[in-house]
């Protein structure tokens, strides 16, 4: 009996302790989600009011921008000439393959072209942003910037939003381009398509919309990544393992909160 | 009237109370020194001078201007009487040498680049440096840098200079020629100078006063000499740098 009532007060203590640990981690995303829309006003409020730093913006839209231009022109061709070539192979089977030019552009324009690049460009500008600020932090630049009377966030942060808000329109609209030339390229050099139909189908299933579609989608995630990565590198602790740690969390939370906010967009965009 | 008065300063972490009521107060072309541990809380305490943080409970004015009631704009006009030099000297290492000396120059004037450059070649010289203007802060020495820092906190002819570990990180040489151009520069420009170290041989160099620092709370001050001579078995066992007393080693 004695042995009955000790395992139900350990599994009471142990369900205490699980009820505990949740309380706390909820407690903690909610904060963490509250001191990112605290961070987001911030660089909002900063974003329209001067001193305007037009040197640091072009170079940062040179950064994320012109520099991400080689990764996101491969993935775009890439998945263009790929989805020519799966197309081709389902539509085959009933007899639609002049299809293939529509579902490219469709995939490109409304889908993947945002997608893959916001990806693509959370890897490559959203880890550099967190390292660099990161880095800033934890050997006290900022705070040499606070000093010398310079607003961190107006010096720092607002630069990298607007360059990764608009460049990924920019990116974006490459992005699509490319993928629907090398979509083109499969599908009528490579496996023999009638060109003129090809294109015909392209353009006649693909409205202006679409292309819109899409790029809202490009500039809402272009200011997740910059948001994202310079929140985590602004508020990055502990050396150089907090660099690595806020590098990670902001090419993490940047990737999921594209795909997740893709859906939403998807849906309101309908 | 002091130039830089705090008066009953805490300020917590979470759980943790690292300022417990300071009060410390330095006149105009003043030199203290703060000492203490690690973890004594000098470095939070130098951050409140400058507005960096601001105290839960307590006062900090400086220059007449008290730092929890000014709105952002007059905090960046006060900051503008400050030079600080970080313990990493903290330079920018996206701009070049004379690009960090000149920054404030550069964001707060409209001082042409030639201008500027000069001005900062100047400093540079102040501090005893030649031919590193074009340099990049990552082909610099610790002294260097540390000494480049200096010049950066001096650029705008500031009236304060705040120094966080001025020699911590330097062989003793170089320790001393930083000792060395801070005493210079103070009779040279006539500043107010904060530093904290743990350095004691820095402090008795640079101060004209030593504040101790311990568990949160200023426990002694005095000149060099009274410091030397304390009777205080807390600030007798960290000036001696004795492992056996009150301060136990974390």
């Amino acid at each position: 009996m004695r042995c009955f009532v000790a395992l139900v007060l350990e599994f009471q203590e142990f369900i205490y302790n699980q009820l505990e640990t949740l309380g706390r981690k909820t407690s903690a995303i909610v904060t963490q989600i509250g001191a990112v829309l605290v961070f987001l006003g911030q660089t909002l409020r900063w974003t329209f009011s001067r001193p305007f730093y037009l040197k640091n913006l072009l170079k940062q839209m040179e950064q994320i921008g012109f520099n991400s231009v080689p990764v996101v022109l491969t993935t775009a061709l890439s998945t263009g000439m790929v989805l020519a070539l799966q197309s081709y192979t389902g539509f085959k089977r009933f007899g639609a393959e002049t299809l293939i030019g529509t579902v490219v552009s469709l995939s490109m324009t409304r889908e993947l072209g945002p997608v893959l690049t916001g990806l693509m460009v959370a890897g490559r500008a959203g880890a550099a942003m967190a390292a660099e600020l990161g880095t800033m932090r934890v050997t006290e630049q900022i705070d040499a910037l606070s000093t010398l009377a310079t607003n961190p966030m107006k010096y720092l942060v607002v630069p990298r939003f607007v360059a990764s808000t608009l460049m990924m329109f920019f990116l974006t609209t490459l992005g699509m381009i490319i993928g629907i030339v090398g979509g083109y390229f499969v599908g009528v050099k490579v496996l023999g398509t009638n060109p003129v139909t090809y294109i015909n189908n392209s353009i006649d299933y693909t409205e202006v919309t679409d292309i819109w579609y899409g790029l809202i989608k490009a500039l809402v995630f272009g200011a997740v990544i910059g948001l994202i990565g310079c929140y985590k590198g602004f508020h990055t602790e502990g050396g150089a393992e907090g660099v690595g740690k806020s590098t990670t969390g902001a090419v993490v939370i940047s990737c999921m909160l594209i795909l997740i906010l893709d859906y939403f967009l998807s849906a309101l965009l309908w | 009237m002091p130039m830089i008065d705090i008066i009953g300063v805490h300020k917590s972490f979470g759980n943790l109370h690292v300022l417990r009521g300071v009060t410390l107060s330095v006149d105009k072309g003043e030199s203290v020194t703060v000492i203490g541990g690690s973890g004594s809380g000098k470095s939070v305490l130098l951050k409140h001078i400058i507005g960096l943080l601001f105290p839960d409970k307590g006062r900090v004015i400086v220059d007449g201007q008290e730092l929890n009631s000014i709105n952002e704009y007059g905090l960046n006009e006060l900051r503008k009487k400050f030079g600080m030099l970080f313990q990493g000297a903290a330079l920018f290492d996206s701009l070049t040498v004379w690009e960090n000396v000149g920054f404030s120059l550069k964001q707060h004037t409209k001082l042409s680049d030639r201008e500027i450059k000069d001005i900062a070649t100047e400093k540079l010289s102040l501090v005893g440096l030649k031919d590193v203007e074009d340099k990049m802060p990552a082909d610099l020495s610790g002294g260097m840098k540390k000494r480049v820092g200096l010049a950066r906190a001096i650029a705008m002819n500031a009236a304060i200079i705040l120094y966080d570990e001025p020699t911590t990180g330097l062989d003793p040489i170089t320790a001393d020629a930083i000792n060395d151009l801070i005493v210079d520069l103070r009779k040279k420009l006539g500043v107010t100078s904060v530093a904290i170290t743990h350095d004691m041989h820095s402090a008795y160099k640079i101060s004209d006063r030593i504040a101790m620092l311990y568990k949160g709370e200023i426990i002694e001050t005095g000149t060099p000499a009274q410091i030397k001579n304390t009777t205080n078995p807390i600030v007798r066992q960290f000036i001696t740098g004795s492992a056996t007393g009150p301060i136990t080693a974390e």
